[in-house]
């Protein structure tokens, strides 16, 4: 997971020096660009709204005041599908960057906008072809710490709960059950976040059935599945 | 030679009487033998009627003729004798004949040698010879080969069951099949060689269909190994050589293959029952029997495995249940294991010849009964136990040198059957320590032996730190004579009390817990002195103390009279303190010492409550508590001037197999890693059998431990899970 310094953003380009070069593409975009221009204006004067004046970002507080005008809990998934969108890099903020490439992909430009869209993402992010991707992510996004690599227990069963919680309720909630009563882990890494949505997705639960532990699922997994073994019978 | 013509009717005519002549001769009728020069004479007519140019070369009408000769020889004179004779009879008459033709042959040849020489081959015709043994097939053999064979089977049927028949006779009718066959043995492998196995085989079958049932397996297999050598022997007295493969491995199918399983399993004389009753003179012949046919081994071997892992089973077992006190037990159990594998060793090598399979056969029995000791000590720790013993001082004083030797020898080599070599290892390693460093080793030959074999058995790096220890001891004693040199060039740095100092290199070593302990000043000003001398030795090396191996020789001025103590510097560091102070308090001596609680228990109780008194406490309970009060004990007397007060170690084993843990979790992540940087990609399964194969020599480790040590190197960027195939991994350069 690269963790590029998110502060250092080109901001503002000056223009090229020779004001009569105008290239074709130029004279182009100028034609149809004045309603995307407009656009842009609107979603940059939407950003200046919530963000923090001094970091030039928006922030968590502004995030918080930008969920509670769309009707939104912070904590809800969707929130967590927009940053996705955004490919936002750090968690609990938005450059300005971010926030173009999000709404404009989005095609909101007013809160409004932004809140009706957000059923429409959410099938998007949904959609198998995108979700591991957006699993993924999620997991990224929540690494706050320059070279962290894993995220506590108590976090993951949170994260779980939000990502997963809604395709594999059952599966998420033995785990979590899990998770917590045992010892041997303390964080959980990427590499065992991702081998549990393959669980979900490939085993057949809760009878595990077709579960071998001689194949390379994570440790924690045959452990869980011993555990699941022993509590069924 | 006269070259004339000669026309064709006179020359015949001339040869014509000369063979003639022949037939009388082979007749038997009086008749002189040809002399040279009627050879000469007829040998020269067919020259002269074939070396020439045509119209006068009759070499066409000669070689026909030849042909025609011995045609005419045969139908009038040989086969009329065969008909109606049979069996053996008929096999007399055709050797008979048989030699008579050949006899024929030969002299023709020689008339017509000529044709031979030149005409054979100028018209690619069959030579002489074999015109005259086609003759033979055509005229004679099609007709009787079918009762020849048949009377040959029988014969040799009759020998079977004891009968004496003639050898010679045999012989000389399987020459001839052999002839007929012209250069190959077609005829004599499909005209007799092929029904006289069917034979052999039905013979055999029905033999063995009620020995099985009558005998007891060892009789059963004298009666196969008799068997077996009669039919080499017939082999050798007519049967061709060629015949011998395929014959022994009939019999060996029918006797054999087919009845392997109710052979062995033979309920009361059986393979199990021969080695349980140590019959080895019959398990030897077993093998003997078996060790030719393919796979004919492998349920032999089995059976061998089973009994011996039964056996060392119930042995374990055995002393489990039996109430012995715990160090004799193990002492005890190790020493039946040693006996067992020699005994079953002696098989091994004695019956079964050092067979791969019953070598292997042994090896699997004892890994599964040798890892399982049924009591609370690993089995590694057991063997590491019982060499300390052996090896220690008081040990085996009884014993020989070479009886010493051997037994170490047999348990070196019980290490093979144990799966965590390298716990033993340590073990032995911590055990080793103690035996250098408080002089209580018996031999130093001995122990230089048995590293030796253990660097045999398990490879260098098994034995290289051991060995490391062995040589710094000897270093030790040398640098303490330059220590003394020093001492005596420096006279005002002498610290005034005997100073020995064993220098350890730490990687050598087990590894000891680092102590703070307060030590008195006459301690402090000898380990100055020695710095002092060390650094005029070398800058670069840093030396670290390590108290709790060092032992102390104090004086006791006690009432009655002054007795040597030989305490461990702990002890003397308390009992120093006394020099000082009349009483004090457990917490006194803790802050004057620095030392640990665990420890201070430890060392006042060997003090004050154990079978010396040098300290007495208040109150006078059996226990240490942390509000006692000590005095020196100046009413202490014993017998003896000098005595060692002992100080129980701290039992080690929770800490011996923590290190060796978290060693293996090294050597498994360094086996991984080598797995896979040579590799590059490799799936989850084989990386997991190429680590165990790689660590094998060392122990046997844990699946879950290795996936553990991969995930590890997941994180740590090492390895990372192919995105196509999640089974399998890729190396991270």
């Amino acid at each position: 997971m690269r963790r590029s310094a998110c502060a250092s953003k080109k901001t503002g380009q000056t223009n090229s020096t020779n004001p009569i070069s105008c290239s074709p593409s130029d004279l182009f975009r100028s034609a149809s660009s004045k309603a995307s221009s407009k656009e842009m204006e609107r979603i940059d004067n939407l950003f200046y709204f919530y963000a923090n004046r001094s970091s030039g970002m928006i922030d968590p507080e502004g995030i918080e005041t930008l969920c509670s005008d769309m009707e939104v809990d912070h904590t809800d998934v969707r929130i967590l599908m927009l940053a996705w969108k955004m490919k936002a890099e750090k968690q609990g903020y938005f450059t300005l960057e971010e926030w173009r490439r999000g709404l404009k992909a989005l095609r909101a430009d007013t809160v409004s906008k932004l809140k009706k869209a957000l059923p429409e993402l959410e099938k998007e992010v949904r959609r198998p072809s995108n979700f591991e991707d957006f699993y993924s992510y999620s997991f990224c996004y929540c690494l706050t710490e320059e070279k962290q690599k894993s995220i506590d227990i108590e976090s993951i069963c949170q994260l779980l709960d939000l990502v997963l919680g809604s395709q594999f309720r059952s599966q998420v909630d033995y785990f979590i059950e899990y998770l917590k009563i045992q010892s041997d882990y303390k964080v959980i890494n990427l590499d065992q976040w991702m081998g549990f949505f393959r669980f979900c997705n490939e085993i057949s639960f809760p009878d595990h059935s077709n579960y071998n532990p001689d194949l390379a699922w994570p440790l924690i997994l045959d452990n869980f599945v011993e555990w699941m073994q022993v509590k069924q019978s | 030679m006269e070259s004339k013509t000669i026309d064709f009717e006179r020359g015949w005519d001339h040869v014509y009487k000369g063979i003639k002549q022949l037939r009388r001769i082979l007749e038997g009728l009086p008749e002189p033998l040809f002399t040279s020069g009627e050879y000469v004479m007829l040998y020269s007519t067919v020259y002269n009627m074939c070396a020439r140019n045509p119209p006068h070369n009759y070499s066409q009408q000669l070689y026909d003729k030849y042909r025609e000769v011995l045609e005419e020889y045969i139908t009038s004179t040989l086969s009329p004798s065969l008909r109606g004779k049979r069996d053996e009879f008929l096999l007399r008459e055709l050797v008979k004949i048989w030699v008579n033709h050949k006899v024929m042959v030969r002299w023709l040849s020689r008339f017509f040698n000529y044709l031979d020489r030149y005409f054979v081959d100028y018209r690619s015709l069959p030579a002489l010879n074999e015109v005259g043994m086609t003759c033979f097939t055509d005229l004679v053999y099609r007709e009787v080969q079918t009762n020849i064979k048949d009377a040959a089977i029988v014969l040799i049927g009759k020998e079977r069951e004891g009968d004496r028949i003639d050898c010679s006779l045999l012989k000389n009718v399987l020459d001839i099949f052999v002839a007929v066959g012209m250069g190959s043995m077609e005829r004599y492998e499909d005209d007799f060689e092929a029904d006289m196995l069917r034979d052999t085989g039905a013979y055999y079958s029905r033999k063995a269909s009620s020995w099985i049932e009558e005998d007891s397996c060892p009789e059963y297999m004298l009666k196969c190994e008799e068997c077996l050598k009669k039919e080499r022997d017939r082999v050798f007295h007519y049967l061709r050589s060629s015949s011998e493969v395929k014959l022994i491995e009939k019999v060996q199918h029918e006797l054999l293959v087919t009845y392997i399983d109710r052979l062995l399993e033979k309920e009361h004389s059986g393979c199990r029952a021969l080695l349980r009753d140590d019959k080895a003179d019959d398990l030897s012949r077993m093998y003997r029997l078996y060790c030719k046919i393919p796979r004919g081994l492998d349920p032999v071997a089995d059976i061998f495995k089973q009994h011996v892992t039964a056996e060392g089973t119930a042995l374990v077992q055995a002393i489990g249940a039996a109430s012995n006190a715990p160090g004799v037990q193990e002492h005890v159990l190790l020493r039946k294991i040693i006996e067992l594998h020699c005994k079953y060793m002696a098989y091994v090598t004695d019956c079964f010849q050092n067979h791969n399979l019953f070598c292997n056969a042994l090896k699997d029995a004892f890994k599964v009964f040798c890892n399982n000791t049924g009591t609370d000590s690993s089995s590694a720790e057991l063997l590491a136990t019982f060499c300390d013993d052996i090896l220690k001082k008081g040990g085996s004083e009884k014993l020989s040198d070479e009886a010493i030797e051997e037994t170490l020898e047999n348990a070196v080599k019980l290490l093979a059957y144990i799966n965590d070599r390298d716990l033993f290892a340590e073990f032995y390693r911590k055990k080793l320590a103690r035996r250098l460093l408080f002089d209580r080793s018996a031999n130093d030959d001995h122990e230089r032996s048995v590293l030796s074999k253990l660097k045999q058995q398990c490879g260098e790096q098994f034995t290289s730190k051991m060995e490391g220890m062995v040589t710094d001891i000897t270093l030790s004693r040398e640098n303490h004579a330059a220590f003394e040199d020093y001492l005596r060039s420096n006279s005002a740095a002498h610290p005034g009390i005997d100073l020995t100092v064993t220098i350890l290199t730490t990687g050598f070593w087990p590894s000891y817990k680092p102590c703070n302990l307060n030590l008195p000043t006459e301690m402090i000003k000898c380990v100055e002195v020695f710095k002092g001398f060390y650094e005029t030795k070398t800058k670069h090396k840093k030396l670290t103390w390590i108290y709790s191996l060092g032992t102390c020789n104090l004086s006791g001025m006690f009432d009655q009279k002054t007795i040597e103590l030989v305490v461990s510097t702990h002890q003397a560091a308390v009992l120093m303190l006394f020099n000082t102070s009349d009483r004090l308090s457990y917490s006194e001596i803790m802050d004057q010492l620095n030392s640990t609680h665990e420890d201070l228990v430890r060392l006042l109780h060997s003090l004050s409550c154990a079978k010396y008194k040098i300290l007495s406490k208040q109150p006078d309970t059996k226990t240490i508590s942390r509000s006692d009060y000590f005095e020196f004990n100046s009413k202490f007397t014993n017998k003896l001037r000098r005595i060692k007060i002992p100080l129980p170690p701290v039992d080690e084993k929770k800490k011996i197999v923590e290190d060796v843990d978290k060693d293996r979790r090294y050597a498994i992540d360094a086996a991984i890693v080598r797995v896979m940087k040579t590799r590059k990609v490799l799936g989850y399964q084989q990386l997991v059998s190429e680590c165990v194969e790689q660590l094998s020599q060392t122990f046997k480790p844990d699946i879950k431990a290795i996936k553990k040590q991969i995930e590890d190197l997941i994180t740590r960027e090492f390895l990372e899970r192919d995105e196509e195939n999640p089974n399998t991994f890729k190396y991270l350069a």
